[in-house]
């Protein structure tokens, strides 16, 4: 697990305020977010973060406004000076970067995407995706090519040589990813990046995201306070309240066992059938059960076994990965996996 | 006999301020005094404590007229120093405004007017306001103001030039430095109340009349105000999220300053510009009190001799002048809002 890891986050404190390192010492000593503030006036942006975030898939940073999302993505490339902790990137502590090795990272290896596009008003489509190159000194027909590949990979055939404000949001932001991924750069930031737009091309946005990610298979760091988007796209899910994280791990095992009533709350409200999979339900064994309904997928979702079943609770299903029964699934667990643990269950549990 | 002989009796300083002379007129008051009757003091007719009532009860005290007097020789005393630094620097500007009026007036009126239409379509791209302009100059030509409009034209030029050579550097040193900001904003306030006539005083002492950076630095002291806070304001107002992007991006500080924060800046500078250009044009007339040539010496003209019509025209060439050059800057501007926006 850990040479794939690709960044990872240690120890990590942020403060903001005037004296953080006296702040720091109370936060060491125990005082929590609430209490800082009140007798110091200091805020608590990040308290002891450790994650690591696996090469090539998709990190969901997801959590409530205020809980420290934005402040935790700019350490990642470190728009802002951490007051404690490492942040690791290909296993070197780009705290320890100078200012041109830093420059490097951000030019070369990282890329960002923003809530609100943040793209030069004054430079076309075309020279806003080549802009890493640009910055590198790199002239318009040096980068005219690998931008229009992604432009219109994106679905912006045509528009190089618009400005953004003749774009709509939705297009604006399919430019500013653009701009990330003609950097070629392996890791890429996205900081609400789908928050600003409706709907319908919210989803269109997050389908796009998983193609390139079947793709690409980028390095993504994907900030959301929007729960059905995190389990659309996350690979890693990482929840965090007031600085810190409560729970980490597989989106569905988050869900199943929750632990604590802040998350239960969290995913008390989300439609189960459509997001558990079969996987996360199943019993593994390769027995066959009495009374078989038939065979589905191991990632097939709940919601489609339930069509499938039109209803009947008492079947079972084999459950098949490329071919081969790797477990069986009982309808009465799916059922019972519907229902949410009521709150406070999980803390009497535990 | 005086009204404040009791305080210093009182205190007990009579020995500090010396025998009363008796004689001789020391003051204004005095004389006045003399021309009237000696009246009895009442309360009504208690003068303030100024300096010079104090003098007539005790002589070490400095009479105002000391005062000013001791200003006058500071300052002529810093006068010859001060030249020695403030002489060489403003040199270039002296040559600049002579050469500029030298061309401006020896070039012929069929070179010079077709030009500044050309001008005024390099910056507005506008027919109509290149014909505005046509129009305007071919009036004041007609009127035989000819030469005083080129004369003024010419003194603006190098003036709103030279504001914005210096303005927009300081302006762009004030947005990225608070204390910078600090420091200087004092300055431009001053600068900006400060009647144009009060530093008119200092710089006649300065320099001799008849050399034209006296006329050009009061021009330029009092329109570079907005250049520079409009630049200042300019860039501290781009939208927080593209300098995150830029930083993000890896540019460095310069590839920021002239790849976005400038250009994005740039319709406030040009609404600066605008404004400078105009303080320019008010502030050049009032020179021509300190021998500045052009239109305002034909309003003085017409203020000292009262000739009626001639004020009244150049008057009017003033106004004109003052439209073309506002429609002209508005128009650069508005070219620039557009593309920035479409
Ligand atoms: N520059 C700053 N100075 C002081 N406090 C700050 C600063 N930046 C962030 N904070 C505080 O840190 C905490 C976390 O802020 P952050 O912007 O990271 O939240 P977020 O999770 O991104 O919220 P949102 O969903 O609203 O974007 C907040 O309490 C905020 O007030
Ligand atoms: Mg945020």
């Amino acid at each position: 697990m850990s040479d794939d890891v690709k960044i990872s986050v240690r120890n990590l404190y942020k403060i903001f305020g005037g004296n953080p390192q006296e702040a720091l010492e109370k936060v060491h000593a125990g005082m929590g977010k609430v209490e800082l503030q009140a007798e110091t006036g200091h805020v608590l942006g990040l308290n002891d973060i450790n994650i690591d975030m696996p090469a090539g898939k998709t990190t969901v940073i997801m959590g409530l406004s205020g809980s420290g999302k934005s402040t935790l993505i700019r350490h990642l490339n470190r728009l802002i000076e951490p007051t404690a902790g490492e942040v690791y990137v290909n296993g070197e502590n780009i705290l320890d970067y100078n200012e041109r090795r830093l420059r490097r990272l951000r030019q070369k290896e990282m890329s960002m995407v923003f809530q609100k596009f943040a793209l030069l008003p004054h430079r076309t489509v075309l020279e806003n995706a080549g802009m890493s190159w640009t910055i590198e000194g790199k002239s318009k027909r040096a980068y005219a090519e690998e931008a229009t590949k992604w432009l219109d990979r994106v679905g912006l055939e045509g528009q190089a040589d618009q400005y953004p404000a003749q774009l709509s949001g939705g297009m604006q932001q399919r430019v500013g990813i653009a701009r990330a991924l003609t950097s070629n750069s392996d890791i890429m930031l996205m900081d609400e990046a789908f928050s600003a737009l409706d709907p319908l091309i919210r989803t269109d946005m997050q389908d796009l995201l998983i193609e390139l990610q079947d793709e690409l298979a980028k390095t993504v760091v994907f900030i959301t306070h929007d729960l059905d988007e995190a389990l659309k796209l996350a690979d890693h899910l990482v929840i965090l309240k007031d600085g810190y994280v409560v729970q980490q791990g597989e989106p569905q095992n988050i869900l199943l066992h929750p632990k604590d009533p802040y998350i239960e709350a969290f995913v008390g409200d989300i439609n189960r059938a459509r997001v558990l999979r079969v996987r996360s339900v199943m019993q593994k064994t390769s027995e066959r059960p009495d009374n078989v309904g038939g065979e589905v997928d191991h990632d097939d979702t709940l919601e489609n076994v339930i069509a499938l079943s039109e209803g009947d609770t008492t079947k079972n299903y084999i459950v098949m990965r490329n071919g081969q029964q790797i477990g069986v699934l009982h309808m009465r667990d799916l059922v019972r996996a519907l229902v949410p643990r009521k709150p406070g269950e999980a803390a009497a549990a535990g | 006999m005086a009204n404040y002989d009791f305080l210093f009796d009182n205190l007990g300083l009579r020995g500090w301020c010396g025998e009363d002379e008796g004689g001789g007129l020391s003051s204004m008051s005095d004389l006045m005094g003399q021309a009237g009757e000696e009246t009895e003091d009442t309360l009504w007719d208690t003068p303030f404590p100024s300096l010079d009532a104090l003098h007539d009860s005790c002589n070490t005290i400095p009479q105002s007229r000391d005062l000013t007097r001791g200003l006058e020789r500071g300052f002529l005393d810093i006068k010859d120093s001060l030249k020695v630094v403030v002489d060489p620097l403003t040199q270039p500007l002296s040559w600049a405004l002579e050469n500029a009026l030298w061309i401006m007036q020896a070039a012929p009126w069929w070179m010079m007017i077709p030009l500044l239409m050309l001008v005024t379509w390099g910056v507005g791209r506008s027919g109509k306001l290149v014909a505005l302009v046509a129009a305007c100059f071919s009036f004041l030509a007609f009127i035989d103001f000819y030469d005083h409009t080129m004369q003024t034209l010419a003194i603006i030029f190098v003036c709103a030039f030279i504001c914005v050579l210096l303005g927009v550097p300081i302006g762009i040193a004030m947005a990225r430095n608070d204390r910078v900001q600090k420091s200087l904003i004092p300055i431009l306030d001053m600068l900006q109340t400060l009647p144009p006539f009060v530093y008119l005083i200092p710089l006649i002492f300065l320099f001799s009349v008849t050399e034209p950076k006296l006329y050009g630095i009061a021009i330029i002291l009092y329109a570079i105000v907005p250049v520079v806070r409009l630049t200042d304001l300019g860039i501290r107002l781009v939208d927080k999220d593209v300098i995150e992007a830029a930083d993000a991006f890896g540019m460095t500080s310069r590839q920021k300053l002239f790849g976005v924060q400038i250009p994005l800046a740039l319709p406030n500078i040009m609404a600066g510009v605008n404004q400078t250009i105009m303080m320019s044009l008010a502030m050049v007339v009032i020179a021509s009190l300190v021998s500045a040539p052009g239109l305002g010496v034909l309003v003085l003209r017409g203020i000292r001799s009262l000739e009626l019509g001639v004020g009244l025209l150049s008057g009017l060439g003033i106004v004109l002048l003052a439209i073309i050059l506002d429609r002209v800057t508005k128009a650069a501007l508005a070219r620039i809002n557009a593309e920035q926006k479409s």
